[in-house]
């Protein structure tokens, strides 16, 4: 059955066992075709960006599958599944040095070299071309998080992580950053997981809505069906 | 009255390391009675056989790996980690100069070298695992995105890793660069009160400090390659948050 979705997961969840018995995340299942963009709401603290950290193994799940093309994850080399499964999280992060060396960091790591000219291609679908020469850390805020995601996606990822890309933004920037994601979403066909507060980006966006509370999944379907207008 | 004079000091700066000031008394008292108990079991070695030079040394760099561990508590099993890095460093340098004759099997010779090698590896050290916590702790969202790009915890902890490294190394470095014009060190003024020919006292104070930087250097080399392997899991996920 996991095998004609993209992503999927089941029961999934991870507990603490130090310095108390906590769980941060439990039960949580939820499958995405290709193209899917499935959206987390839900408030701070609920466990949305544990969720995204369990689907590329920045941390362990204690509990639950994870099935990438119907490959159960832990079969998975973790580097292989990370570049699999790209991720873009709340800060930019960029590293020292420059744009270019940023973007191409993700394909070196495989052993790929990327061109001047698809560094420069990469740059000018995020709007930033001629950003290549330029010091990654003296970029603004909206600037460094589209470098953010030019680095996740020049590693070709097969499905998307999320987490709030656009919460440390100012109005301006973030309104700038969410059109570029949903118009690479769109015409990339991107699968998706989109960590968010907004119920209104969330109706745009998302064709399947996850609502998490307190580590549970609250609420789980279709996008109109959860977040009815 | 210099004890005094350090607990003065640090009260005056209680407000830049409190800590510090509750630990300084208790460390001040420890080091007398371990330097008089040492002198006296020197003493005792002078007159005994050479071998048992190493079992002291052997002896300090458990101690010495002991102290590193107090410095590096979240680092996981910090106290392997120190010992087997202050043996590779302190110990292969020694044997090395052993083996050439610059430092000879004799107590007087041996403990006293080999104590201020030891001793200035613990520090590098402590000071390199304090700075990669330091360096790690406050840049948990770099590593793992870099870790999220499928970069290997080598490629993501290098940068961080030789920070570390320079930075620790800095005072061996600086005392080398200082030598003579800032700071007549210990064995060179030690030598030439007791009558040595002063071109001799500070060509070995040279050669000693020169050990100390490379045992250092040594030790934190490999406890480079060591400790990847304590800050992250079999998966690759940073364990030291």
């Amino acid at each position: 059955m996991h095998s004609t979705f993209q992503l999927a997961c089941a029961q999934l969840g991870r507990a603490l066992a130090v310095p108390e018995t906590r769980s941060l995340l439990e039960g949580v299942s939820f499958s995405l075709a290709r193209g899917e963009v499935l959206a987390v709401v839900g408030p701070s603290g609920a466990g949305k960006s544990t969720l995204l950290r369990l689907l590329n193994r920045l941390d362990e799940p204690t509990c639950g599958t994870i099935w990438l093309n119907g490959t159960d994850t832990r079969t998975l080399a973790p580097r292989e599944l990370r570049r699999r499964i790209g991720m873009v999280m709340q800060r930019a992060y960029l590293f020292p040095g420059t744009v270019a060396e940023n973007v191409a960091f993700g394909p070196r790591q495989h052993g790929l070299n990327i061109s001047p000219d698809e560094i420069d291609a990469l740059l000018a679908h995020v709007g930033l071309q001629g950003f290549g020469s330029r010091d990654a850390l003296s970029l603004s805020g909206g600037e460094a998080q589209r470098i953010a995601i030019t680095r996740a996606l020049a590693n070709q990822p097969e499905v998307l992580l999320l987490d709030e890309p656009t919460s440390a933004l100012d109005e301006t920037a973030r309104r700038g950053v969410e059109n570029l994601l949903e118009s690479l979403i769109r015409e990339r066909h991107l699968t998706c997981v989109w960590v968010t507060h907004s119920i209104e980006q969330a109706r745009a966006m998302a064709d399947k809505v996850l609502a998490i509370e307190a580590g549970r999944a609250t609420a789980y379907g279709p996008a109109e069906e959860v977040l009815p207008a | 009255m210099t004890a005094l004079l350090a607990l003065a000091v640090m009260l005056l700066a209680r407000k830049r390391a409190a800590g510090l000031l509750r630990e300084l008394p208790v460390a001040e008292l420890r080091g007398v009675a371990q330097i008089v108990v040492v002198g006296a079991v020197l003493a005792f070695m002078l007159r005994g056989p050479q071998w048992t030079s190493l079992l002291v040394l052997i002896g300090m760099m458990l101690a010495a790996a002991s102290i590193v561990r107090k410095r590096a508590k979240q680092i996981p099993r910090p106290f392997r980690l120190a010992l087997i890095s202050i043996c590779a460093g302190a110990g292969i340098v020694l044997a090395i100069m052993i083996f050439f004759g610059v430092v000879t099997l004799k107590v007087a010779i041996l403990v006293p070298v080999g104590s201020m090698v030891i001793a200035n590896t613990m520090n590098t050290q402590s000071l390199f695992l304090d700075r990669l916590r330091g360096e790690v702790t406050s840049h948990v969202g770099e590593i793992e995105s870099a870790l999220a790009l499928g970069a290997s915890p080598d490629a993501a902890l290098l940068p961080y890793l030789n920070a570390a490294f320079r930075a620790c190394l800095i005072p061996s470095m600086d005392n080398i660069r200082s030598l003579g014009i800032v700071w007549i060190p210990g064995i060179m003024a030690g030598m030439v009160l007791s009558g040595a020919s002063p071109l001799f006292a500070a060509l070995y104070q040279f050669v000693v400090l020169t050990m100390i930087f490379s045992a250092s250097a040594l030790a934190c080399f490999v406890s480079s390659h060591l400790v990847t392997r304590r800050i992250f899991t079999t998966q690759e996920q940073l364990v030291l948050h």
